[in-house]
């Protein structure tokens, strides 16, 4: 790879210390854009790029925002307190506080976190929206003698294509998708995309020794994991023992819009759906929510 | 009730009848309230005043020291020898072995009153285990364990294991998973030569357990004092083994910052001025004790378990974060600990000039006629100053750039250093993540690791452990272990329980103090 490479991504957010992303502790990179629209997100501002509409700027209690002689919008990260109230009026799901960052740039940040970490996690948004970024952020970190222990996870919708998969598995460990309903219909009236690259991302992953964890998202009455729990175990059966399952429970927190209206998923409605597909997907372990908001 | 007509009775009879300490810890206060009956020890107006200012704190430790404030005896010496004194013969087996223990550690002092150090238990035991096969000793130790817990229920009472992996280390991890009692406190040693990457992540998924045992860094202890030269004893206190300290006495560096125009001065000429005032302090105290108490005359010495060379005493500090932040506020500048990096630039100044200072002003009673530096974990009465050189309380950044924020200053603080680093539960369910951090942590340069997780009932406040629960139930009932008013009493002063998950650390005697709830 090229070592002065400076190719960019747009990136939300960084943590050095994460222990929800994968094995061990991760440096987890947030990148911005989604090509999903959930209706259910919760972390909606991070779905699309700033158009630099410049509607934010007044609310900005600190002038952290400013807009530039040429019409976009700069944030002014010293300034920032914070606050999110930015985030709160920006009606194009968008966020002004966003970072550029070199693949060096990402690598060297690795590197200084080095001894801490088991590995880095690329989320989003969705991640694979900047796949060239990541192939050659991966790639960095696997020829750095330093840091080619450390592994490469990606957080994903599955919804990238397999020839788009196959460029970047040969510098990835491990994926995590999320499953987000069973008939298309009910993932395009929830998702806005169509379920039909879901869930060959999940096959083509498992086939190729990469995938991590899947995670299935229960929501009470909208989404249709449980009323097609024979299909869904079927899957599972048909995944490796390594690969983890994680039941998440639909919840408020950080939603807008209609999905407020919706029930929550409780504990017990949680067991319910776990109760349903446990029966069905013998010793395979199943992980249930830690904590219902 | 008859009339009580003098404050001291006054406080004799208060804590005769108070409904929720036992008589065993009737009989401490008893005794410290006794004590402090006794004129204070000859020292200077200069120091009185530092002390009245609040400058310099004694720990409460009384008036006439009699006993050193932490003992570490040589149990492995005992067990081969015997005890002329305490008519023992010398251990022939296993049961032989943990018996004997059980017996002395009645008769080791400390501050508390509770022995602060079990000793290296795998290097102490391992000469005993026989052919007992491993269930056996599973059963043996996880008798003698609640045996501690219930009859010496003081989280100070600290045991050490490790850095080799054994048998005895190995169950005894399993042990204090399994019961998660607040006593003993437990450190595992760990040498990243020595110590296998299995063992350091057995140790860290039982801190997601049960918040314990604290990782010491092997190598750097063992640079300070030489290799199985030292223990960790009460909360993250390393002292000489057959050994120990004769008092710990600490300055406030948030008050001494006070007296200073800016950074400078207060490194050039306050730090310099309130250190000579703590030496004569320390010396006041140590002579007292080695000179007047006649506690080297016991048998622990003259059975040559302790050595009173091997007696340092510990120059504290604590206040770091206020200091900093006071400090650059003369200078009208803002500035945030545990975020800038001039702050954590000034820490590290400061800490390195205590070393020097230490470094170059002889003690008449100390481990080479030098006293050993110490930050200091808090005690349940600060309220103006956050322990130690920890970021404050509610204000902590992710537990990296809190390693990365205090890490240099680790070096300085040869016996101990209480940074606490609060995790989200969510670790539980990777412990891996802990062992990440934990190697991260002591590879960045930290003496000991110790993280706490949120939502364990088990929590450290100011440093020994408590249950959350039996705080809760303190105030109507009285508590069973003795760390428990501990915890109150700080949880109630500092807040401590209301922020963000956690904790600070802590290793004095209590005063008494009759209102908890
Ligand atoms: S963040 Fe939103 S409101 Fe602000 S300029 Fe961009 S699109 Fe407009
Ligand atoms: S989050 Fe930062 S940029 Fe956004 S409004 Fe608040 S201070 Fe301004």
């Amino acid at each position: 790879m090229d070592e002065r490479s400076n190719r960019q991504a747009l990136v939300s957010r960084i943590l050095t210390f994460s222990c929800v992303d994968g094995p061990g502790n991760r440096l987890v990179l947030f990148l911005q854009g989604c090509n999903f629209n959930c209706i259910t997100c919760h972390n909606p501002h991070t779905i699309n790029h700033c158009n630099h509409c410049g509607d934010c700027i007044a609310t900005c209690p600190t002038a952290a925002l400013t807009m530039d002689e040429r019409g976009k919008v700069l944030w002014h990260e010293a300034q920032c307190t914070n606050c999110d109230k930015c985030t709160d009026v920006c009606t194009h799901n968008a966020n002004p506080r966003i970072k550029r960052y070199t693949v060096m740039e990402i690598r060297e940040l690795v590197r200084m976190h080095r001894f801490f970490l088991s590995g880095v996690t690329v989320s989003g948004g969705e991640a694979t929206t900047q796949l060239p970024f990541i192939i050659e952020l991966f790639a960095a970190l696997k020829s750095d003698p330093e840091l080619k222990h450390l592994t490469c996870f990606i957080d994903s919708n599955g919804h990238l294509p397999q020839s788009a998969w196959e460029k970047v598995s040969h510098c990835l460990d491990g994926a995590m998708i999320d499953l987000k309903s069973w008939q298309n219909d009910t993932h395009r009236w929830l998702t806005g995309r169509d379920n039909h690259r879901v869930i060959p991302s999940i096959k083509y992953l498992a086939r190729v020794g990469k995938l991590h964890e899947v995670r299935l998202l229960h929501i009470p009455g909208k989404s249709d994991l449980d009323t097609e729990v024979e299909p869904v175990a079927e899957l599972l059966n048909s995944l490796p023992d390594t690969v983890q399952v994680k039941l998440n429970a639909f919840q408020h927190h950080g939603v807008v819009g209609e999905a407020l209206d919706w029930e929550k998923c409780s504990e017990a409605e949680m067991n319910r759906f776990h109760q349903l597909l446990a029966a069905r997907t013998g010793d395979r372990r199943l992980t249930l929510p830690r904590v219902y908001l | 009730m008859s009339e009580c007509n003098s404050p001291f009775l006054n406080r004799v009879q208060e804590i005769i009848t108070d409904a929720n300490l036992s008589p065993r810890q009737k009989n401490l206060f008893l005794a410290l309230t006794a004590e402090a009956e006794l004129p204070y020890m000859p020292v200077s107006e200069a120091v009185k005043t530092v002390m009245e200012e609040g400058v310099l704190c004694d720990m409460f430790e009384g008036h006439a020291p009699f006993k050193p404030r932490y003992v570490l005896p040589d149990y492995a010496r005992f067990l081969s020898q015997g005890s002329k004194h305490l008519e023992l013969e010398p251990a022939k087996d296993f049961d032989d072995a943990l018996n004997m223990l059980t017996i002395i550690y009645h008769h080791v002092p400390s501050v508390t009153n509770i022995p602060v150090y079990i000793g290296q238990l795998d290097d102490v035991l391992m000469p005993y285990i026989g052919d007992l096969s491993e269930d056996e000793i599973h059963q043996k130790l996880k008798h003698f364990w609640i045996m501690l817990d219930r009859t010496l229920p003081d989280a100070f009472m600290h045991a050490n294991i490790g850095p080799e992996d054994n048998i005895i280390c190995r169950t005894i991890l399993r042990v204090d998973a399994e019961l998660k009692q607040i006593a003993p406190n437990l450190t595992f040693m760990y040498d990243p030569a020595i110590t296998p990457d299995d063992l350091l992540r057995q140790a860290a998924s039982n801190i997601c357990e049960c918040s314990k045992p604290h990782i010491a860094n092997y190598p750097m202890h063992a640079g300070s004092y030489g290799d199985r030269r030292f223990g960790i004893v009460s909360c993250y206190n390393s002292l000489p083994l057959a050994g120990g300290s004769n008092t710990l006495v600490r300055m406030n560096l948030r008050r001494a910052a006070a007296k200073a125009k800016d950074a400078k001065d207060f490194l050039d000429n306050v730090l310099p001025a309130c250190s000579a005032l703590m030496v004569e302090l320390i010396d006041a105290r140590s002579s007292y004790l080695h000179e007047q108490s006649n506690f080297f005359k016991g048998f622990l010495t003259t059975e040559g378990l302790i050595e009173e060379s091997r007696f340092a005493p510990m120059f504290g500090i604590y206040g770091m974060a206020e200091a900093v932040t006071d400090l650059f506020e003369k200078q009208g500048t803002t500035v945030r600990y545990g975020y800038d990096e001039q702050a954590r630039q000034l820490a590290h100044d400061i800490s390195a000039k205590l070393a020097e200072i230490v470094d170059n002003s002889p003690v008449k009673y100390g481990l080479n006629g030098r006293a050993v530096l110490h930050a200091q974990g808090g005690i349940s009465l600060d309220t103006d100053a956050t322990p130690g050189v920890r970021i404050p309380y509610g204000t902590e950044p992710d537990p990296i750039s809190y390693v990365q924020t205090t890490a240099s200053q680790h070096q300085y603080y040869t016996s101990g250093i209480s940074d606490i680093l609060t995790i989200d539960e969510t670790v539980k369910a990777n412990p891996e993540a802990m062992y990440n951090l934990c190697k991260g942590a002591l590879n960045a340069g930290y003496r000991e690791f110790t993280a706490n997780v949120a939502s364990n009932d088990l929590v450290r406040v100011t440093g020994y452990m408590v249950k959350l629960s039996s705080i809760a139930k303190f105030a109507a009932e009285g508590s069973r272990t003795n760390t428990t008013w501990l915890g109150a009493e700080a949880s109630k002063n500092t807040g401590i329980l209301d922020r963000a998950p956690r904790v600070v650390s802590f290793e004095s005697n209590p005063v008494y103090n009759p209102t908890y709830s």
